[in-house]
Formats: structure tokens, C-alpha cells, sequence
């Protein structure tokens, strides 16, 4: 796991600086602690901040080249089916100089052409020079779990695993009125808008080449779910079985590391289970870690216990508290580089912290599974509504709502009649391709109330949902509705934010990697394979999964309900009845006004509501922590710049 | 202040954040205009429990007497008036 950095000049004269490149990977050096490798060659300048986990001798040193280094790489992840690779490769005549995962890439490449991702197992971001092809290749992950960012400057093209590496190569940053649309609708960026104005993500499963000055952007994969009423490819008991066999054998890939690897424990039925298959299919030492928090509300500490107790792991626990989000979250910010709605991630960075101080690089965790065996709730809500629109007059239809969210204090279906018109909205739009998600967004949509006049006016005229549509497949249509709504989820929360600013940033802010056994790509494209209710049954969540690791967890958590995790909000900003010095400074009418984004007097009552304890609902906390990440960001990457001041201090260095 | 006035006074500071008038009319449906989701209305009812001394039992938590500006009025002044 490392950071990469780069410049790619658009004209054969053009010549990379070197002083630049190596400020470009200076900033990006909490990715990679453990050494900088810089090339310039030619028109192309790669470098590289290597986190030593595979190989961790100079062998590994990156950039790193073929035989005869006319092909070089840099490169940020895992190959986890390196080993079988390399076997194969070697068997084509492929001379290896290291032991490293990231020399089967370059071999792959030379012997399978344009086809040589569909070989990797793995989650990654490289960028490949083809010295006598005059070709650069960039590549990302199938799910987007390693990032790589892209930005045109004139005669060249940067690009590197995080934005913060491009003002070190002096492209300035400003804030894009779009992507803040886009995130103040979906919760994230979608395909290759990203937050600031000239940057572009690669977006996950695409692949860019660029020959001769001119860039070819394509897809090598995608999520692809069974056709409504598909009839099932297998039993539901033979399928779990199988889904237990492709579990066990990604947690044995992705144990694969030359330093010890640890796993997260939320107390959930994911992170359990991963827990569990390393016990009983492996011979690794399970080392475990938590996120405990003091509120109640939050806090699933029994759970973790209960596991620990069950599987006898070693364990540790970090507490959190409001005290600790309201001051780490500027932190985040500065590692996310976007806005976010919440503060969840806020404690997954401090236990990030808390592995790497246990002498850890490497934890598994339990993400994806929720996008992968229908976990979320909002899945069940729409199946409840799909359900229901076939009788709108039906008030027992309706009342399955209140069957939902059980965990909440203030829950939105705790009062039947308001929750039967609230998720009431558009139920005759049962077609339409964002119906479960339309009722999220139609609330996070609400913070637009909060954007300046101007900034409002010039988003009029667009659709971010326009902009969503036009990245689905041609036979989504066609696709059984669970499909459907896994897709959109998928494309909006996952990538953007779940494995970005909730997995990869908060993770690398203390070199730690995460990897994620549910989205090997091989259990992604078999669970698609299956008919929904084999995931979905009645509102039962994760049936097979359930089914397929009974027998290896504590009923109290294979039978558990799921419970969202999250963090407090809008409350961890204020002490004593003030709102932190920061907090104070940049919702400050004056800062509000000056920046340009937000109606100041909107921020100020808002500002308001949540010090006097009175924003209980999701639509004000999501607003709050947005607008105030955003004034963050403002004040990290642009306004820095500006005046050479900002009201943080900086982590980072931002100037050559 | 009228209860009207202040009733939609409240909506409009704690909801949509402005004391423009003209922003929300009297007879809007708040959840049908996105105005308030369904956390909302609970600070909507402990607002007017606050505000006028009324108990709002649970089979009158229903829109026909809490989603809009009039109906909440409305509602108010009967629960008073009893």
C-alpha cells in the first residue's frame, strides 16, 4: 500500500520536473513512510511512497520495470493472486526480479495485452509506462477501493492517489459548484466528478491509455445483477455453501501479507464473520480492534464482547467520545477532500491510529457486504414500498414501514401515519430507476436550501440524478429490482464515500491498509448471479450469508438485527453551550459570506439550532457537518492559497 | 401574534432556515414540499406542546392536523378551545 504520484506530458517534448514529482509524493507521504522512488523518463515522470507489506526488501522498490525496464510501473494496493500469477507467468518464460505482487503486473501486461486486468484479484491503482509502445496506462480497482485522480494543467497531465498531491505540483484548487451538488444529493461525487473544478476521478473498473497526446477512457467490468425473474442457477442451500467456500478462500487471499494483519471488529454480523473464517479456515493470530463510543445510542461494545469471548481474540478497543470528533474532524477533512454528511468516519481514523500504534499495517474488515447481500435497510424500505404501491390504498402495506429502524432514538417510522407519507413520495414512479433511493435523496437535497443565491443559480439548469442515470448499464431495466438498488448503491455510496472517505482516507491517514474479503470480485459477481430473495427474504437481511456462516458465530450475532453504524453528529461541535473556536470561525457570517458557497444568515440559524441541542432530525446533523466540512475544505485547499493563512493548521505541506 | 403567524414563523426559521414569507404558503403540504422529513415533526410537535400547553396524543399525530401551516393552526386553536 503506498501513495503514487506522476506527471504525463501530452507532447513527445515535453520533460516532467523532477523537483516537482518529488513534492507531489512528499505530500502524499502518510500513504507511504517507508521510502520515495521518483523516475523521469522521457515525457513521463512516475513516483511512488511505498508502505513495505509484500516483499519487503529494496527489491520491491518502486517505480519498478520488466527485464529490461522499457515498461514501468508505479503502483498502489494488492494483487492478492499474485502467487498464482507469478506461476503462470513464469511458466511463459517471464524472468522476475523480486518477490513482489507489483512485478506480476508489469509481466501480465507483456503477456496478456489489453485483457491483463481481468487477471488481477485485487484492489489497486497503478499507472504503466510502455517505454517503446510510447503508451501510459492507468488503471483502477473493479469497486474503487484504491484512488487515483486526474488533472489536465496545459502540456501535462498530473495524476495521483490523492488531490492534495496536485497543489504541491502548483495546480490551484477551487471548489466545484457541481461536485457539491452531486455530494449534497448522493452523499458523494459520482463517476469522474470529484470536489474541485479540473479534477477528474478515473472511476472504479475503468481503465485510461494514453498514446500520441490522446486519452481512451473504458470499462473492463461492472456489477451485473440476474433479470427479474431469472429463475434461480442453483438451490438456495448449495448456494450458501458455495458462497461459504469463496469466503473462506478470499480471506485466505487477502491474509497474504509479509507483515502480521489484524481485522476490525464492529460487532455486526460482517466483521464477525470475517472474524470468524480467519479462525477456523486459517492458522493466522487473530488480532482484533473496536470502536466503542460513550453515547448509548451508538455504542455496540456488548456485541464486540460477545464476539472477542466466542472466537478469543486478542483485542483492543478505542473509546470515543464528542470531545474526540469535534477536534480530529478538521483532520478528516483535510484526508477526505471532499465534504461528508457525517462523522462517522471521524472514529475510524482514530482506530486506524490505535492499529498502526499496536505495530499493525494490514487490517480486514467487513465492508461491502451490505452492498453485496442486501443489507442495507433502505433496501428494505423500498421493498416495502414497491409492495405497497400496488395497493396505495392499503394502510397495512404502509404500516410494515414502522417494521423499520428499530434502533433509532428519533426514528422516521416511528409515528405510522407521517412515515406513510414521507416514504409515500412518488410511489407511482415504481419504474423509475431511483425509486429506493429517491426518498434519501430528496432529504439530503434539502442542504441546497443552504447555498448561496448565486451558487443555487448557476446548479438550476442541471440534474444531478441526469447525471447518474447516464452511467447505468443499457439492460438495467431488465435487472430484478434488488440489482437495481444494489447497483445505485454501489455507485453512489460505496465507491464515493464508504471505501473513500470512510475506508482508504481515514485508513492511510496512519499508513494503515484495509482489505475488504466481501468485494473479492469472485463473491461480487456470484451473490449478482442469485435471485434476490435468496439475500432479501421477506425483510429478513443477508439471509445467505447468515446461512452460510451458521455454525461459526454466537446466535446473539448471527441472528442480530442491523444496525448502521454511526457516530454522534452536529453534537460533537459545541462545549458548553459554544461551539468549538473552529467551528465559531468558519460559520461566521463573515467567513460564510466571504467564501461565497452559503447563505450566512441560513448558516447562522442553523448554526443556532444545532448549539441549542434542538437538531434531532438527519436532514439539519447531515447539513451541519456538511457545511462545515466544506467551509474546512475551503479553508485547507483554497483559501490557504489565497491569503496564505488558514484557520486550522495544515498537515500537510502544500508548496513545492 | 396570531397562532398562524407564529406557527409558520417557526417553520420557517427551524426548517427552511429564512424569515422569507413567501417561501412556504399557508396550505403546503411540509411533507410533500420536502420541508420536513418525519424526524421533523416530532420537533414540530414539541414545539406547539411547548408553545401552547396542549398534549398531542398519538391517534392525533396524523397530517390531517400537522402538515401544513392551517392545519396546525387549526389543530392548535381547537386543542385550546376544548
Amino acid at each position: 500500500m503506498c501513495g503514487i504520484a506522476g506527471i504525463i506530458g501530452l507532447d513527445a517534448e515535453y520533460r516532467p520536473q523532477r523537483h516537482s514529482l518529488q513534492a507531489m509524493i512528499q505530500a502524499l507521504h502518510h500513504r507511504g513512510p517507508d521510502g520515495y522512488g521518483v523516475l523521469v523518463d522521457g515525457p513521463v515522470g512516475l513516483a511512488h511512497a511505498r508502505l513495505s507489506i509484500i516483499d519487503l526488501s529494496s527489491d520491491g522498490d518502486q517505480p519498478m520495470g520488466n527485464e529490461d525496464g522499457s515498461i514501468q510501473i508505479v503502483f498502489n494496493g494488492e494483487i492478492f493472486n499474485y502467487l498464482e500469477l507469478r506461476a503462470e507467468l513464469l511458466k511463459a518464460g517471464h524472468r522476475f526480479k523480486s518477490h513482489s505482487d507489483t512485478e506480476t503486473i508489469v509481466h501480465a501486461y507483456e503477456e496478456y495485452g489489453e485483457r491483463f486486468l481481468d487477471k488481477l484479484n485485487g484492489q489497486f491503482a497503478f499507472v504503466l509506462w510502455d517505454r517503446p509502445r510510447r503508451r501510459v496506462v492507468l488503471a483502477r480497482d473493479r469497486v474503487g477501493i484504491r484512488p487515483l485522480y486526474l488533472a489536465r494543467d496545459g502540456r501535462r497531465l498530473l495524476f495521483a492517489s490523492e488531490i492534495k498531491s496536485f497543489v504541491a505540483a502548483d495546480f490551484p484548487l477551487r471548489l466545484n459548484p457541481r461536485g457539491l451538488g452531486q455530494t449534497f444529493t448522493f452523499w458523494s461525487t459520482v463517476g469522474e466528478e470529484t470536489s474541485f473544478e479540473g479534477v477528474r476521478a478515473l472511476p472504479a473498473g475503468h481503465v485510461m491509455v494514453i498514446e500520441n497526446g490522446a486519452e481512451r477512457v473504458s470499462r473492463y467490468w461492472d456489477w451485473q445483477a440476474a433479470p427479474k425473474g431469472a429463475p434461480a442457477p442453483v438451490s438456495y442451500e448449495a448456494a450458501a455453501t458455495h458462497v461459504r467456500e469463496l469466503l473462506i478462500d478470499s480471506v485466505r487471499l487477502q491474509l497474504r501479507a509479509d507483515v502480521p494483519v489484524g481485522a476490525y471488529l464492529s460487532g455486526g454480523l460482517d466483521s464477525s464473520a470475517i472474524v470468524s473464517l480467519i479462525k477456523n479456515y486459517t492458522d493466522t493470530p487473530l488480532r482484533t480492534f473496536s470502536v466503542a463510543f460513550e453515547d448509548a445510542e451508538f455504542d455496540e461494545s456488548s456485541y464486540q464482547q460477545a464476539m472477542v469471548d466466542y472466537a478469543g481474540t486478542d483485542h483492543t478497543t478505542i473509546r470515543c467520545t464528542r470531545q474526540d470528533i469535534g477536534r480530529e474532524f478538521p483532520r478528516l477533512v483535510e484526508h477526505a477532500e471532499t465534504p461528508v454528511l457525517r462523522t462517522a468516519p471521524v472514529p475510524l481514523m482514530l482506530l486506524s491510529g490505535l492499529v498502526r500504534q499496536s505495530g499493525y499495517k494490514v487490517v480486514l474488515t467487513g465492508e461491502g457486504a451490505d452492498e453485496i447481500f442486501g443489507g442495507y435497510d433502505l433496501f428494505k424500505e423500498a421493498k416495502v414500498r414497491r409492495f405497497w404501491a400496488r395497493q396505495p390504498e392499503s394502510r397495512a402495506r404502509a404500516a410494515l414501514l414502522t417494521r423499520l429502524y428499530p434502533y433509532l432514538k428519533h426514528s422516521p417510522v416511528g409515528n405510522a401515519a407521517f412515515a406513510g407519507n414521507f416514504y409515500g413520495q412518488g410511489l407511482s414512479e415504481v419504474n423509475d430507476p431511483f425509486y429506493a433511493h429517491l426518498p434519501r435523496w430528496n432529504t439530503t437535497r434539502r442542504l441546497w436550501n443552504f447555498l448561496a443565491p448565486d451558487v443555487r443559480a448557476s446548479l438550476q439548469d442541471w440534474d444531478p440524478h441526469a447525471d447518474l442515470r447516464a452511467l447505468l448499464p443499457d439492460d438495467f431495466g431488465n435487472w430484478n429490482e434488488l440489482g437495481r438498488d444494489q447497483y445505485i448503491e454501489v455507485q453512489t455510496l460505496l465507491s464515493g464515500y464508504l471505501l473513500s472517505s470512510q475506508g482508504d482516507r481515514v485508513a492511510m491517514a496512519n499508513s494503515i491498509e484495509g482489505r475488504f474479503p466481501f468485494l473479492d470480485h469472485r463473491v461480487i459477481e456470484y451473490l449478482n448471479s442469485l435471485p434476490a430473495r435468496y439475500k432479501l427474504r421477506g425483510l429478513y437481511e443477508k439471509a445467505i450469508l447468515r446461512r452460510a456462516v451458521h455454525g461459526l458465530l454466537p446466535d446473539a450475532v448471527l441472528n442480530r438485527v442491523k444496525q448502521p453504524y454511526r457516530a454522534p453528529d452536529s453534537m460533537s461541535f459545541f462545549a458548553g453551550g459554544k461551539p468549538l473556536d473552529y467551528v465559531a470561525e468558519l460559520l461566521s457570517p463573515e467567513r460564510v459570506a466571504a467564501s461565497g458557497y452559503f447563505d450566512p444568515q441560513a448558516v447562522a440559524r442553523l448554526l443556532e439550532k444545532c448549539r441549542q441541542g434542538r437538531a434531532i432530525g438527519f436532514a439539519d446533523n447531515m447539513a451541519f457537518v456538511g457545511i462545515l466540512s466544506t467551509m474546512l475544505l475551503d479553508d485547507k485547499f483554497v483559501r490557504s492559497r489565497r491569503s496564505g493563512a488558514s484557520t486550522v493548521p495544515q498537515t500537510f505541506p502544500t508548496t513545492a | 401574534m396570531s397562532t398562524r403567524s407564529e406557527v409558520k414563523s417557526f417553520i420557517l426559521k427551524n426548517y427552511l432556515f429564512t424569515e422569507d414569507d413567501a417561501a412556504l404558503a399557508d396550505s403546503d403540504s411540509l411533507m410533500q414540499k420536502g420541508v420536513v422529513d418525519s424526524t421533523g415533526i416530532l420537533e414540530l410537535i414539541m414545539h406547539v406542546e411547548d408553545t401552547y400547553g396542549i398534549k398531542v396524543l398519538d391517534e392525533e399525530m396524523v397530517p390531517q392536523n400537522l402538515d401544513s401551516v392551517t392545519a396546525i393552526s387549526a389543530f392548535v386553536e381547537r386543542k385550546r378551545g376544548k
